[in-house]
């Protein structure tokens, strides 16, 4: 039992189906009399449809029906939401043009969904979609930021002129502006923070299935939060009554944001299915993934710090154009202003702020929440503008940071930037990181790099996030159109053993163990009679998912909150049965006992009791279970630092990661393995962003040029290396378990980390990410010639 | 138009009527319902779909179910013999290769024939013949180090 509890590196309930190949994904699951859906796709980035024949489509072999965005609107479906509304400078809502789940009259990027073909066989289906004629009138398109707010740029929507979707900004402007004309010093920086495609392993999918003898629509899908999915499918999009509509998400290969959202497909195959009366199957291909899986990042940034001749930060001003595709995305308007901007104090005491953010429409694939949202894109302006600051003024990077951390004693910390940081222990986990890293030996190692002719740098990054957003009514003041709480329940069986229902979502980061360790530790009850069940809107109460790394701090939060009132009811049973007071009643680790006497009784008789309640207080309902719903007083801030170093080969520009250290702050951990598991992760998708990854647009045509993995560089084993991570653990202040979330750190804190280690080598900030042997090349010929120049 | 295949899968035999189109992992899938191999892209990148082929590893998504025709074919529902996990299955577990599961039944089918032809592989070596096969949670660090103690098992 003890090595069971919470702080043990239990090994993984959920892995056995999954080495065994029997996991359940969307994709494994076939219903009678299915049918399945493929999707014709736009060619073009921009064009108007002028015309849709799908005569000869529909009369093909297999084909059941073949349906376009005009049969959609016929049955007055409602266009996909954006689920939080972002205010500008003036107070004006942003501006969210309608999304067809099939476009009508244009398509806006290259992918858009055009028609719909339902057939016996995905291949019949694919066959018919050849034979569907579109008549296009094909506009001039714009993809990247800069062009698109440019005078006369195409314009995607009618109803967002200048492409413009909000000029939004934060922060105290005057502050900011009066602590610049003080400054000594005046650090500036352009960043690109690269558009990514989240390629979760697992492609999405969906089955919609209607019953008409109940008139019950079951849905089967790739979703983080399976009841968002269903209050938004319900209550926006479709129209159905919530209690008929069941979603389930089974296993979930993998989501990185990409599956919080509604997508235009799954809600075609519901739609379709009701209309049919016959189950309707999609699955993407990868190509369809890379074209319409909600993207992440694509900021274009100005920065300036500003800095007293010390080298302490007096303020800090950021001006960012974010791209948000051709549609605004279930949640996009929230990533470059509230998950952003909240963050640019860093781990720093920067007295006055001040950001502006123009969020775009562009003719590309939707960008939305990836692997930290916005909060990535925050630390690598703090982090990059930094150590940018540390080289002008020939600061050590790690002295500089020192000088400007809020220090231990400040907690609750209140930052220019409305957030009240928890907790943290910043300069200890620097220390940590520095010695783990040798950094003090870093000169030596260059001077070796050096002899065989290689460049060698070392880059810090001193990162901070926000998770487990909340509380609900601040979230909801800021446009949040949802709460963020979470649900629990606890139902214990007459056996003793135990059923969690949890609303949060697993895909990956192995909540059947980590919350069955939480529930083993408070409730006494093995493991293995434990079963965590969550992804089925009919079994679960409703809950709010999975991202912001909020599961643990939120949806642990609210099973401790159902353990406490289970062992509140076990203690009045308790009494009964051992004929004492329910104040003399001691419970510790699923022993209930009569302080003072050796009187006791364990759990599970308190649980066969409670069912079989023969002898049982009078004024007591039967039964042992209780739910309980988690509103977090604050967001959580894990903290931490990672040092990267790289060696480059001069000569071809490639870059090798030759040591990475990893010191993060989690707050108290339950699972170290599992924590350590998806900060190597996080990494690795840091990496690849800062080295490999990148999507790319033809600026001409707005072809994606990137649609498969032949094309996208995705980390793979030999590009990556070992990580060493350490922890440290200073617990979250406002939570019952003292955690704050580890899922989106390595991802924060990896790109910048790993960019001012390349810069550090090349000795210039310009590059940028991704910073491919190519590029890293053609800095140093860049180099060259200068130098052979002067 | 439809054509008969037989391959031998996990030791059993088996014969079906497929479109000549039809790929081993869509044999695999669809005709026999063996769900453990899994496609996570079109373009033979990400090794989800890998099974061994008398033997040896191949994506499933490469080749046609015709082309297999006699062959033997093992799948990651195979691998575990008379209820005992295979050594590497056990590794991958012991040492948390894997979060979300998609691309393990193809990773740990890799490993298998990696280790089978490397009994005692470097680091180095695993990363470079796991270049293969796309993980995209892990960040392969455990991946790594379960292969290569999958392997040592293997060995005995």
């Amino acid at each position: 039992m003890t090595n069971q509890g919470i702080g043990q590196a239990v090994r993984r309930k959920e892995d056995f189906r999954f080495i065994t190949g029997q996991g359940h994904y969307t994709d494994d699951i076939n219903r009678p009399g299915q049918l399945y859906a493929v999707f014709l796709r736009s060619p073009h980035a921009f064009a108007k449809i002028k015309s849709i024949n799908t005569d000869a489509a529909r009369k093909m072999p297999g084909v059941v029906a073949v349906y376009t965005g005009k049969d959609v609107a016929a049955d007055k479906v409602g266009g996909l939401i954006c689920g939080w509304t972002v205010k500008d400078k003036q107070g004006n809502p942003h501006k969210a043009p309608r999304h067809d789940i099939i476009a009508i009259d244009h398509v806006r990027h290259v992918g858009d969904q055009v028609a719909v073909v339902i057939a016996r066989s995905t291949s019949e289906a694919r066959d018919a979609c050849e034979a569907i004629e579109v008549d296009y009138e094909v506009l001039a398109p714009v993809v990247d930021v800069r062009s698109a707010l440019k005078p006369g740029a195409p314009q995607v929507h009618a109803d967002a002129p200048g492409n413009l979707c909000y000029d939004w900004e934060f922060g105290d402007k005057a502050s900011t502006e009066k602590a610049f004309a003080s400054a000594a010093h005046v650090t500036k920086i352009e960043l690109v923070n690269n558009r990514l495609s989240p390629n979760p392993m697992e492609p999405r999918s969906a089955i919609g299935e209607y019953d008409p003898g109940t008139d019950t629509t079951t849905v089967y899908t790739t979703s983080q939060n399976p009841h968002v999915l269903r209050l938004i499918l319900c209550a926006f999009v479709l129209g159905l009554p919530e209690q008929k509509v069941r979603v389930i998400a089974p296993d979930v290969g993998g989501g990185f944001g990409s599956k919080i959202f509604n997508y235009p497909e799954e809600t075609v195959c519901v739609w379709a299915a009701r209309k049919i009366k016959k189950p309707v199957k999609w699955t993407s291909d990868r190509t369809e993934a890379f074209l319409t899986d909600a993207h992440g990042r694509d900021h274009v940034t100005h920065a300036e710090l500003a800095l007293d001749k010390n080298g302490k930060f007096l303020g800090l001003r950021v001006a960012t154009m974010a791209n948000m595709g051709a549609y605004l995305s279930t949640f996009a308007s929230a990533v470059p202003t509230y998950l952003y901007a909240l963050l640019l104090a860093g781990q720093y005491t920067t007295p006055a702020i001040y950001a502006e953010v123009k969020a775009v429409f562009t003719n590309t694939t939707p960008v939305d929440a990836y692997r930290g949202a916005g909060r990535p894109e925050a630390t690598y302006v703090v982090e990059r503008i930094v150590e940018a600051a540390a080289r002008e003024l020939k600061i050590d990077p790690a002295e500089i940071r020192r000088r400007n951390f809020v220090p231990v004693d400040a907690f609750p910390y209140q930052t220019p930037v409305a957030c009240v940081y928890d907790s943290g222990q910043y300069a200890k986990a620097l220390d940590e990181a520095m010695k783990m890293a040798d950094y003090a030996n870093f000169p030596k190692r260059k001077a070796e790099s050096a002899k065989k002719g290689k460049l060698r740098g070392i880059g810090i990054c001193a990162y901070i996030e926000a998770c487990g957003i909340a509380p609900s009514a601040v979230v909801g003041s800021l446009g949040a159109g949802v709460g963020l709480w979470e649900s629990a329940q606890i139902r214990f069986n007459a056996t003793g053993s135990v059923f969690v229902y949890t609303g949060s979502h697993s895909h990956g980061q192995g909540h059947e163990t980590t919350f069955a360790q939480i529930v083993s530790d408070k409730l006494g009850v093995p493991m293995e009679n434990i079963e965590v069940v969550h992804g089925d809107t009919a079994l679960v109460p409703m809950g709010m998912g999975t991202y912001g790394s909020r599961s643990l701090a939120v949806g642990g939060s609210a099973i401790i909150r159902a353990t406490e009132k289970i062992i509140d009811k076990g203690k009045k049973i308790a009494a009964h049965l051992m004929e004492a007071s329910v104040d003399d009643v001691a419970y510790d680790k699923g022993i209930f006992s009569v302080k003072g006497t050796d009187k006791q009784v364990p759990m599970a008789q308190i649980a066969f009791t409670a069912y079989v309640p023969h002898n049982y207080p009078a004024d007591l309902e039967p039964g042992l279970e209780a739910s309980a719903f988690y509103d977090p007083a604050n967001f959580t801030f894990p903290a931490g630092v990672h040092i990267a170093e790289v060696e480059i080969d001069s000569a071809t520009g490639v870059t090798t990661v030759a040591n990475w250290v990893a010191v993060d702050d989690f707050g108290n951990v339950i699972n170290p393995m599992i924590v350590e598991g998806q900060v190597h992760g996080g990494i690795a998708q840091g990496i690849g962003q800062a080295m490999l990854e990148g999507v790319v647009y033809d600026p001409k045509s707005g072809q994606l040029l990137t649609a498969s993995f032949n094309d996208y560089c995705m980390p793979r084993a030999d590009d990556l290396p070992s990580y060493k991570v350490g922890m440290i653990e200073t617990p979250c202040p406002h939570n019952p378990l003292g955690v704050k979330g580890c899922g989106e750190a390595g991802a924060i804190a990896a790109p910048a980390a790993l960019m001012n280690a390349i810069t550090d080598a090349l000795g210039t900030e310009e590059i940028n990410m991704p910073a491919t042997p190519q590029n890293v090349w053609h800095v140093i010929q860049r180099q060259n010639l200068a130098a052979a120049a002067e | 138009m439809t054509i008969s295949v037989t391959i031998t899968v996990n030791g059993q035999q088996e014969t079906r009527d497929v479109e000549p189109r039809t790929l081993l992992v869509q044999f695999l899938r669809e005709s026999l319902q063996l769900t453990g191999t899994h496609v996570g892209c079109d373009t033979s990148q990400c090794g989800a779909c890998v099974v061994h082929i008398d033997g040896k590893s191949v994506k499933s998504c490469t080749i046609l179910a015709a082309q297999a025709q006699g062959a033997k074919v093992t799948t990651i529902e195979g691998l575990a013999k008379d209820g005992k996990l295979h050594p590497m299955q056990e590794a991958f577990r012991e040492h948390h290769a894997l979060q979300c599961g998609f691309c393990t039944p193809g990773m740990i089918m890799s490993a298998v024939d990696l280790a089978q032809r490397n009994p005692n592989p470097s680091e180095e070596t695993v990363r470079h013949e796991l270049e293969g096969n796309l993980c995209r949670c892990t960040g392969y660090h455990n991946i790594v180090k379960a292969v290569m103690a999958g392997a040592q098992a293997m060995r005995g």
